[in-house]
């Protein structure tokens, strides 16, 4: 699953030039509005031709200026979820979902549509018209639509954006599935920090039409300065963790990690499974010594290694734990009242409440399992029956 | 009443004449007008608004003006009438294919801007989607664009339709008034008030194109509506 894209496009006075080599289940194109990123991806999809350059998936060439191949759009074989769906009004639900399907040979084939409508919660839906479905619903056909098409790479452009809150929350477990057990490569395009560090395998930063960084989630979302303006406040250290134990008296959850324990409200997750975490760096205080009569459940010793000034009030304070680079946003003050300095061993505290539905999330890394759908969701079906009945019974 | 709509033979021959020709005109006109209006609505090309220009030329020209310039090009001594008729024998004036031919081109810039109007109203976004899908430019057209412009053709062609079951000017001017060939309902009521005693006649083929032309009417707007459910709601 290698996507290889160096292309250069103008577009009036902006100028895309992009270059990067991704693997893995799904790339996120992170960036404000303005960077590019649609822009790029429309150059993927064959909608925008690009002045320049070559793209290519699983190494089968989609554009090549230089030998002057250009793939149309509709033989690409990518799907593509668009922000606003794009349902086609005039057709059902089921015969949007199977509009894909009908240009695809039978052999080329290889998703049912049993599968997709298990995988999006859709069934109900199929006699219905999209003038007829909630924006999450829509969504979620949209997706399925682009699914049935069998395509070999998947384009979601802000597939979320034009939802609220409680809608995204919706959406997010099933396209976390999708990354997981569709064997199908994902870009996904977005401005939010929280989708991208829940979601993402690799991260692509784009700035004014250009790449500022490539990397893994961990790698690239610690880093402040690589994050949009508008998303600072949600930056912060994504680590992966491992559930060791469920607490059913007090519904909560523990979570081995590299760098210690954590504990989170209680998750409906198999004990075994990896999560993704986002410590939000305004989420973590620091202590000079160990704490004592705190409420917070979390508390992780490391080394101060890095300061860095934002401003006339904050500071971003960087601390090793165990090897995990954590990020803490603090205010001047308190790093000179507590005479924070490089090397100083301290403790990082975090509340368990900190830990919660948009900075949680299946990490991608649970996904070893094989390629058979149906069966997997079967699987976790039972796995999920079984733990309740544990859960209650101890 | 009863004896009001009972014609006499030759006035059932207008009658059927002009439903004839009206429904040739519009149906002969449609694909070139689906073509044109698609032209007009997508594409930016030099000469543009002179197309343009052309196209809507016979709904500002006196009709008699369109009707003398098609006899100087398609009659008997005309360039393109003396090409066709040499070369595959099809003859326009003074034959109903002549009465037709004049409908459909007053006709056609009415059903070319029902049509247009409707393509430039499609969100192309959803043309883009079907691409993406894997569907080739001809299938996004047939299962995408042309639906969704549906009722616009439909508004179009019943435009043109009433347009030449009135088309009087341009008919009588190219193909004159020859009953039983080129005789349509109107010219058939104007014959009828050149001559004494003719109001009855007038009369009775004055309600018949009041009927035609209502039913014509209520077709579409049936059409329209069924259509516009299929397309719009739940």
């Amino acid at each position: 699953m290698t996507i290889e894209v160096d292309v250069a496009h103008r577009l009036g006075a902006f100028a895309l030039e992009v270059r990067f080599t991704s693997e893995g289940r799904l790339t996120a194109f992170f960036g404000q509005s303005g960077s590019g990123k649609t822009s790029l991806v429309n150059v993927i999809g064959g909608l925008i031709r690009p002045d320049r350059g070559r793209i290519s998936v699983d190494g089968t060439t989609l554009v090549d200026t230089a030998s002057g191949i250009f793939v149309p759009t509709h033989r690409r074989r990518v799907g593509y979820v668009f922000q606003e769906g794009r349902l086609f009004p005039h057709l059902t639900v089921r015969q949007n979902l199977m509009f894909g399907r009908w240009f695809r040979p039978p052999q080329e084939r290889n998703v049912q549509l049993e599968t997709v409508l298990d995988l999006l919660g859709i069934g109900h839906l199929l006699a219905r018209r999209p003038g007829a479905l909630s924006g999450g619903e829509k969504q979620r056909v949209a997706i399925g639509r682009a699914l049935l098409a069998s395509p070999r790479l998947l384009l979601m452009d802000e597939p979320l954006a034009a939802l609220d809150d409680e809608r995204k929350a919706e959406i997010l477990p099933f396209i976390e599935r999708l990354r997981d057990e569709a064997n199908v490569p994902i870009v996904y395009v977005s401005h939010s920090l929280a989708e991208v560090s829940r979601l993402a395998n690799s991260i692509v930063v784009l700035r004014n039409g250009r790449v500022a960084a490539v990397g893994n989630p961990a790698e690239v979302l610690s880093r402040a300065e690589l994050v949009p303006q508008d998303a600072v406040e949600e930056a912060g250290a994504v680590i992966e963790a491992q559930i060791s134990q469920h607490d059913a008296q007090f519904g909560l959850t523990t979570l081995q990690s590299k760098a210690g324990l954590l504990r989170s409200p209680y998750l409906d997750l198999p004990i075994g499974t990896i999560v993704r975490v986002r410590i939000r760096a305004r989420d973590v205080m620091i202590a000079n010594a160990p704490p004592v009569g705190l409420s917070a459940l979390n508390v992780l010793p490391g080394k101060v290694i890095e300061l860095r000034k934002r401003g006339e009030t904050v500071v971003e304070v960087y601390i090793d734990c165990n090897g995990v680079r954590l990020g803490a946003r603090l205010t001047r003050k308190s790093v000179e009242t507590l005479g924070l300095t490089s090397e100083l061993p301290v403790y990082a505290v975090l509340k368990s409440v900190a830990l919660d539905k948009s900075t949680l999330g299946k990490s991608p890394l649970s996904a070893n399992r094989g390629a058979d759908l149906g069966v997997q969701l079967q699987d976790e079906g039972t796995e999920r029956e079984d733990r309740r009945r544990g859960l209650t019974s101890q | 009443m009863d004896g009001l709509l009972n014609l006499s033979p030759e006035e059932w021959t207008a009658v059927r004449l002009s439903v004839r020709v009206a429904t040739v005109a519009m149906l002969t006109s449609l694909p070139i007008g689906i073509g044109v209006a698609y032209l007009l609505a997508r594409y930016k090309f030099p000469g543009k608004s002179l197309v343009d220009g052309i196209v809507l030329l016979p709904l500002i020209l006196p009709p008699v003006v369109t009707g003398y310039l098609l006899l100087l090009t398609f009659g008997r001594r005309g360039v393109i009438g003396s090409f066709l008729a040499e070369q595959f024998g099809i003859v326009f004036s003074f034959r109903w294919t002549g009465a037709a031919l004049a409908c459909a081109v007053m006709g056609f810039p009415l059903m070319v801007r029902a049509i247009r109007l409707s393509i430039e109203a499609v969100d192309r976004r959803l043309e883009e989607a079907a691409g993406t899908l894997g569907a080739n430019p001809f299938w996004v057209f047939v299962f995408v664009t042309f639906p969704l412009i549906a009722p616009g053709i439909i508004a179009g062609m019943i435009l043109c339709f009433a347009k030449a079951m009135g088309e009087f000017g341009a008919t009588i001017t190219f193909v004159s008034n020859i009953p039983g060939e080129t005789q349509t309902l109107p010219s058939a009521i104007y014959t009828f008030t050149q001559v004494p005693g003719g109001e009855a006649g007038a009369l009775r083929l004055t309600l018949v194109s009041i009927l035609i032309s209502m039913a014509a009417l209520m077709v579409s707007e049936l059409m329209a509506r069924w259509v516009g459910r299929k397309i719009w709601t739940a």
